[in-house]
């Protein structure tokens, strides 16, 4: 059983920490940075409830070794906020209704937020399809697909502003 | 659910990685996406005493056309196939098969090499490396050799690797002109495994299917080939009977299981549909369609 000293960035701030092998990055995320937003739903690999960007792409965090992020930059929801100001993913989701108990919005707008990078003008198909692996038992989708779609457009109208 | 505890090696070379392997065999598992390795580890269904994670071979993730044939880069990551321009314009029966490939969160981290060395006949590529008529590349202390496909999965999760080999390349032969395929799933959400899905890789020479190669997914204990329902295809002219005849056949040589997804005459019953769906789609394609 091995123990290993981990550097990676998160929300920006780097960390060092001993974690044992088997540490789930969704634990160290969790429990030994003490960052709760990240959710542990199914712990099956299936709800996507843990949801956090690595190195900019979506991932779940209960399906890879907090030793394996070593050296990677994470992002979780913590971040979005973080200068006081909701992100526009936040705000859609709170103007849009697109979250009933919350439990799985962590992940929904850490999945939206990788998406987006990619693709900052997405069909409402594409977003179905973005969101695909990130399970919601309330709402049936649609406020959440109205919420990205409120972001996608404000995210945009921002860029166009900025240039 | 934490897994048992392990060691873990972060190798950053395949010579590196070889050589622990070779110290280890018989001990340790290769950590590749992760993405079934991990979840069995925290269900301890595996319980590896040593992991050796590859992740850092960043020369293992390509999509290359060589002379005859599409060389993919065991890490490369199913993502990847998704965006990768070649496969979309060349390989539609590998591009079908990565878009349905678990879901999107998951094919982030999941490997092409992984996928098929996993050797789950409830897993997408194997059926359609089947079809395409793959080669896969295994390297091991020894040096390298390739795997035909139709040799490569032995049993359920067993492939015909040795205990100090690693997949490091998987080869598709360029389909020739008048080609075309189609992988076509029922699943029951995203991110379920498939009741029963087909892939179909053939040629037509006018009218008639010169040659064809089916794969099925998830109605068998070992990825499998359906031969008795390439043999009803093979010669004949496209038609419904031809069609149907030979999702018949696909559906009687398959061996799937009861379980929540369904029945054994079910998922027979849908292996039919599938396989006609997949032959439509891919003779569609060998006339020039999308």
């Amino acid at each position: 059983m091995s123990e290993h000293e981990v550097t990676l960035t998160i929300n920006g701030e780097s960390v060092t920490r001993p974690v044992e092998a088997r540490t789930l990055l969704v634990h160290f995320i969790r429990e030994d940075l003490s960052l709760t937003g990240t959710h542990i739903g199914c712990d099956t690999t299936s709800c996507g409830a843990c949801t956090v960007l690595v190195c900019g792409k979506p991932v779940k965090s209960c399906t890879m070794f907090a030793v394996q992020a070593n050296g990677a930059e994470i992002e979780t929801i913590e971040n979005l906020a973080a200068a006081g100001t909701l992100h526009p993913l936040q705000e859609g989701f709170w103007e849009k209704h697109g979250l009933q108990c919350g439990y799985c919005t962590p992940g929904m707008i850490m999945s939206a937020k990788g998406f987006l990078a990619d693709n900052p003008d997405p069909t409402e198909d594409e977003i179905r399809h973005g969101i695909s692996g990130n399970l919601c038992r309330c709402t049936g989708y649609n406020k959440i697909v109205e919420a990205i779609q409120y972001a996608a457009e404000k995210l945009q109208a921002a860029d166009a502003g900025g240039e | 659910m934490i897994p048992a505890a392990f060691d873990y090696h972060s190798p950053q070379s395949l010579d590196e990685a070889l050589s622990l392997l070779q110290r280890h065999a018989g001990d340790a598992k290769i950590l590749a996406g992760g993405q079934s390795l991990i979840p069995a580890m925290r269900f301890r269904l595996a319980m590896p005493s040593i992991l050796i994670d590859i992740n850092q071979l960043n020369d293992l993730r390509y999509i290359e056309e060589r002379a005859d044939y599409l060389a993919i880069g065991a890490m490369t990551l199913e993502h990847s196939l998704e965006d990768s321009p070649v496969v979309r314009s060349s390989y539609p029966l590998l591009r079908d098969t990565a878009v349905v490939i678990a879901d999107p969160l998951v094919r982030n981290m999941a490997t092409v090499g992984g996928n098929i060395a996993h050797a789950d006949p409830a897993n997408d590529h194997p059926a359609t490396m089947l079809a395409y008529r793959a080669t896969v590349v295994a390297k091991g202390p020894k040096g390298e050799r390739t795997i035909a496909i139709d040799d490569f999965f032995t049993g359920l999760f067993e492939n015909a690797m040795a205990e100090d080999e690693i997949l490091t390349e998987i080869r598709i032969p360029k389909p020739s002109a008048n080609s075309g395929g189609a992988y076509t799933k029922l699943e029951r959400k995203v991110g379920d495994y498939a009741i029963s899905a087909a892939a179909v890789q053939l040629r037509l020479d006018g009218s008639k299917v010169a040659e064809a190669r089916i794969g099925l997914t998830n109605v068998s204990a070992v990825p499998m080939r359906a031969k008795a329902a390439e043999a009803e295809l093979v010669g004949k002219s496209i038609s419904d009977a031809v069609m149907e005849a030979t999702g018949k056949a696909a559906a009687g040589e398959c061996d799937p299981s009861p379980d929540l997804r369904g029945g054994v005459d079910y998922k027979r019953d849908i292996t039919r549909v599938m396989v006609k769906r997949s032959i439509q789609q891919a003779v569609a394609r060998a006339k020039g369609g999308k």
